[in-house]
């Protein structure tokens, strides 16, 4: 069992890196190289992730690691994958093309669309804090409605966009999301990834906060929160076919996930502040109907 | 034996023959011939290589960069605004010393858009840390691909290398070729075996992030590199092509009837055979005047360029592209070279003529006229029309 003693016991992404205290990606990206192996290749864009692992000489990374741009690993990751066919390597070896949110659904969008279009056998995971933090906390695409950011300081008036619905537009084999609380969970999902071959996303949502403007030790009680107010579905598709839901027992309110973090405090001062927390309230209302998030009372 | 083809198809054999693992492009005017015939020899299974329809430009080199990180040779080719998509991954390939090669055909910029030749795309990206080749006709776009496998592999080496070839008066003209064997190839070429790579049984991590401290040294490794292994591999290698095929390869520049000349040509491609035909026929009714033709660009060799025309009292550079707002490149860095190089006495005066742009057409004639007005200019744009000038002014 992980525990945050043994966490860090041979692990692939070793500690001393300089993520901040409390960083959900961090946390999300350990679990998911401890879980594919040592023989895994990654492609990461520019984004935290690479920056605070990789500052030159040292390295996080016990696995072979590319870095190139912000926008390309899923292109460089197709190369890779391309050349490990050529070798003869492709069935040994795990493949994975990671990004942020803003890497993943913004400007490397393109990249991933063609890496799944055309099947690649690579795991895409996108650690999604919703904006672009390692700028300094800039709207994406991820970003959800009415969060505070340095570049929608009054809050984001665009919905987040729905990466797993894109996804699933592209044939992916294997489409899932995840969240850094439940950590046993991430890890079967990258394994049954890797177990099947060709194009499969993970989106993992990973609190930030430095960008969330929350305490750093509630960034799991709120990753625990955006699953059980019904906001972040847990979901596995296996080609285009939902196989699996996490269950609620009940639902929390939004607010209880909303109130931890500084990026929605305006929502409770002004009359649009409410209006958008009644927004969040039936965004939670159609998951719960489309997914069937709640358990069968008997 | 000679066959007689396209320079599109005749590059894609060439190509083949160097055994790339991995080839990615996206279809781009004039460049597009390449990868056909390249996917053609893939699907024939005359070429073993993994063949990637990607979605642009920027995907296409991102796709070689992540192949040849994990040790496999590899290719692609592109043109103008495709070159241009992929600038940002071109310097990202030569920070991380990979050594892609492509061909690039050639073709003008946008806007207005525009499909026919000339080298500005390729000019645009001159300051990446690309060894960039310029080749006159078809044979020796052959040639210089072969060469560049050698070239930019060295593992003291490691940077990638651009072919240049006009587009379309290279691309899709045609001319008897002569194809070496694949086993002379194979003998001229060693295998791609790179010392870092991306591989778990010895795990690395490329790209990393890298501060002040570090960053200069970086940099500085790329220019010194360029500066000395590369300048000795370029000679060595086109010295060993002439030696293993039988056919002359002259490395940095190519001097027609340099000795006595007192007017000098500076070009670089296809226009120099034009240039040497006007450059023949003065000669003819006696005048001293000859060619230096340019095949090294980057890096930009410059005792060898110093001593070739340091003779000469007058230098016409002509050239395909042009840094808008001040003067032809080639120009300004030839003229940048004998001001910081000016010790001594009598040094040719420059005139910088910019041709041919989007595709119009140079005569020998236009070049003969220019040696007999002998003008000295900065910058001339060669044959403006005054009639089309109301449009866009």
């Amino acid at each position: 069992m992980i525990n945050e003693k043994n966490i860090n016991e041979g692990s692939l992404l070793t500690s001393g890196h300089t993520a901040c205290a409390g960083c959900g990606q961090s946390l999300a990206a350990k679990l998911v190289i401890d879980a594919s192996g040592k023989n895994t290749i990654v492609a990461n864009n520019t984004g935290c992730l690479e920056v605070f692992s990789t500052g030159y000489p040292n390295s996080s990374w016990k696995v072979p690691f590319i870095h190139s741009l912000f926008e390309n690993a899923a292109a460089v990751a197709t190369g890779i994958e391309s050349a490990l066919t050529h070798l003869g390597k492709n069935e040994q070896i795990n493949l994975i093309a990671q990004a942020g949110d803003g890497g993943f659904a913004d400007i490397g969008l393109q990249a991933f669309s063609g890496l799944w279009e055309r099947g690649q056998n690579v795991l895409t995971i996108c650690y999604d804090n919703e904006a672009y933090m390692n700028t300094g906390i800039q709207r994406s695409g991820l970003t959800p409605l009415g969060t505070a950011t340095t570049t929608s300081p009054g809050g984001n008036l665009k919905y987040k966009k729905n990466l797993v619905e894109i996804a699933l537009a592209h044939n992916c084999v294997y489409v899932a999301t995840a969240s850094v609380h439940l950590p046993l969970d991430i890890q079967r999902k990258v394994k049954k990834a890797h177990s099947l071959k060709g194009a499969k996303f993970l989106h993992i949502l990973c609190p930030c906060p430095l960008g969330w403007r929350s305490d750093t030790s509630k960034s799991i009680e709120i990753a625990k929160l955006s699953v059980e107010t019904g906001l972040w579905p847990l979901l596995e598709y296996e080609n285009g076919v939902l196989t699996n839901v996490r269950k609620l027992k009940s639902l929390s309110p939004v607010e209880e996930y909303l109130k931890l973090q500084g990026r929605f405090k305006h929502l409770f001062n002004s009359e649009n502040g409410k209006k958008i927390i009644e927004e969040y309230k039936k965004i939670v209302e159609r998951n719960v109907k489309k997914y069937n998030l709640l358990e069968e009372t008997k | 034996m000679k066959q007689f083809l396209e320079g599109a198809v005749a590059i894609a054999r060439t190509v083949s023959l160097c055994r790339p693992g991995v080839v990615a492009a996206y279809p781009i005017t004039p460049q597009t011939h390449i990868v056909e015939e390249l996917a053609n020899l893939v699907e024939s299974k005359k070429l073993n290589a993994e063949f990637i329809n990607v979605e642009s430009e920027h995907s296409a080199a991102s796709c070689v960069l992540g192949a040849s990180a994990t040790g496999v040779r590899v290719y692609s080719s592109t043109s103008s605004q495709g070159l241009l998509l992929m600038t940002e991954v071109l310097f990202n390939i030569a920070g991380m010393r990979l050594p892609v090669v492509m061909c690039c055909v050639n073709r003008a910029v946008s806007a207005p858009i525009n499909i026919w030749n000339d080298q500005q795309d390729i000019i645009t990206v001159r300051d990446a840390g690309i060894i960039l080749l310029f080749a006159e006709n078809i044979q020796e776009a052959c040639d210089l691909h072969i060469q560049a496998y050698k070239i930019a592999e060295d593992k003291n080496i490691m940077l990638p290398l651009i072919v240049n070839i006009d587009g379309y008066i290279l691309s899709h003209g045609y001319e008897p070729v002569e194809f070496p064997s694949q086993e002379l190839v194979d003998k001229f070429l060693p295998k791609y075996e790179p010392e870092y790579k991306l591989d778990v049984e010895n795990p690395m991590t490329l790209g990393p992030l890298q501060g002040p401290e570090y960053y200069l040294e970086s940099r500085y490794a790329i220019q010194d590199t360029m500066e000395n292994e590369v300048m000795n591999k370029i000679e060595k290698v086109a010295d060993e092509f002439t030696k293993t095929f039988g056919r002359k390869s002259f490395g940095f520049v190519e001097e027609y009837k340099l000795e006595d000349a007192e007017t000098v040509f500076v070009a670089m491609g296809s226009i120099c055979g034009t240039i040497k035909e006007a450059v023949d026929e003065l000669r003819g009714s006696g005048e001293k005047v000859g060619v230096l033709r340019l095949i090294t660009y980057r890096p930009f060799p410059k005792k060898i360029l110093f001593d070739s025309l340091k003779k000469a009292k007058k230098v016409n550079v002509i050239e395909k592209a042009v840094s808008l707002g001040s003067n032809g490149i080639l120009y300004t860095e030839l003229t940048s070279l004998f001001y910081s190089r000016c010790v001594e006495e009598n040094l040719p005066k420059f005139s910088g003529y910019v041709v041919g742009l989007g595709g119009r057409d140079v005569s020998k004639e236009e070049i003969i006229d220019i040696y007999k007005k002998n003008k000295d200019v900065e910058i001339e744009f060669l044959n403006i029309k005054k009639e089309n000038l109301g449009s866009y002014i």
